[in-house]
């Protein structure tokens, strides 16, 4: 479970709002000091709704330490984008991972898990298993 | 045989054809998508048009990856990653030859239209690009005479999407509504057949 760098995660929303105001609460309530790396990659360069690659990379090469990057994606073009940028190209870090999960509910289990020295496979796990809880 | 050249026109063509049929596709995404999708082509195919004037690739492989990259970056919908992994990927099939056969343009797209299917999960039916890009590598052959009829299936195509029901993307929220319009990105994919068949004709 442990590495000596934490595994990073990155956060894609069509609105950088959504994208910036998850990793937010993500950090918030991961809580108790320093926390692994969040970046968020929300909306186009200009402002607008949608996915930009260039975001997604950007905000890739930032939390990349080494340990892997989780990438947490709402829907559409983002799921598009990331898993296009991942099958073909080489644009995101070694060890990036496109992680099936719910966006919100994931990206605080993924926080808590790679703060906590989680290594890619533990963050990718409690992610997807956020999932599995029912709020009725 | 087909030389860098040829696929650079190709995408002139379609750049064009993008550009006169933009508030026509906007209008059909306005029916069932989230009305951007002649604007999202028309910013990807005007950034292509830029790129290859600025890089100049030498060989069709290169045109058709760079091409692709470029849509990737900059179409911002859902449209970006599928015609960039349609282009990259034909492109990454044709390999560094500099001049390429007719034939292997039809398999190389064949492999590229199967990439797209992967990458969005769709079928057949499901009311998508899919529908118009399947029965165009199916009617291209070994010459360019072909790429007329491939053009026209991928025309049919998109024309038989008007009677189903979208089952991926934002169009398959509106369920049975989705029923009676002309998916976008069958149209769009119909346009790009058509434009390389008028560059080979």
């Amino acid at each position: 479970m442990s590495a000596d760098k934490p595994v990073g995660i990155v956060l894609v929303s069509h609105s950088a709002e959504v994208a910036a105001a998850v990793a937010e609460l993500a950090k918030g309530l991961a809580g108790g000091g320093a926390t692994a790396p969040v970046a968020p990659a929300g909306g186009t360069p200009d402002g607008g709704l949608g996915t930009s690659s260039e975001l997604i990379t950007a905000a890739a090469a930032s939390v990349d330490g080494g340990a892997g990057v989780a990438v947490l994606v709402d829907l559409g073009s983002a799921v598009l984008t990331v898993r296009a940028l991942l099958a073909e190209g080489d644009e995101l870090p070694d060890r990036t991972r496109l992680v099936d999960a719910p966006f919100l509910e994931g990206a605080v289990a993924a926080l808590v898990t790679a703060s906590g020295g989680g290594d890619l496979d533990a963050v990718e796990a409690a992610a997807s298993e956020a999932y599995d809880y029912r709020k009725v | 045989m087909l030389d860098a050249d040829f696929f650079r026109r190709w995408l002139a063509a379609a750049a064009a054809a993008v550009n006169r049929e933009a508030d026509r596709l906007t209008e059909l995404d306005s029916a069932i998508g989230d009305a951007d999708h002649g604007s999202n082509l028309q910013r990807g195919f005007a950034a292509v048009t830029a790129v290859m004037e600025k890089e100049a690739p030498q060989t069709p492989g290169a045109v058709l990856t760079l091409a692709g990259r470029q849509l990737i970056s900059t179409v911002g919908g859902a449209s970006g990653p599928l015609y960039g992994t349609l282009l990259r990927r034909t492109g990454k099939a044709l390999g560094d030859d500099a001049e390429v056969t007719p034939a292997q343009l039809a398999d190389a797209l064949r492999a590229g239209v199967a990439a797209v299917a992967q990458l969005g999960g769709a079928k057949a039916g499901d009311k998508t690009m899919i529908d118009a890009l399947d029965p165009a590598v199916e009617a291209l052959g070994d010459s360019t005479a072909s790429f007329t009829a491939a053009g026209e299936a991928a025309e049919q195509g998109a024309l038989a999407t008007v009677p189903m029901q979208a089952r991926k993307g934002r169009a398959s929220y509106l369920g049975e509504r989705s029923i009676g319009h002309q998916d976008p990105g069958a149209t769009s994919s119909a346009l790009l057949i058509a434009a390389l068949a008028e560059v080979a004709g």
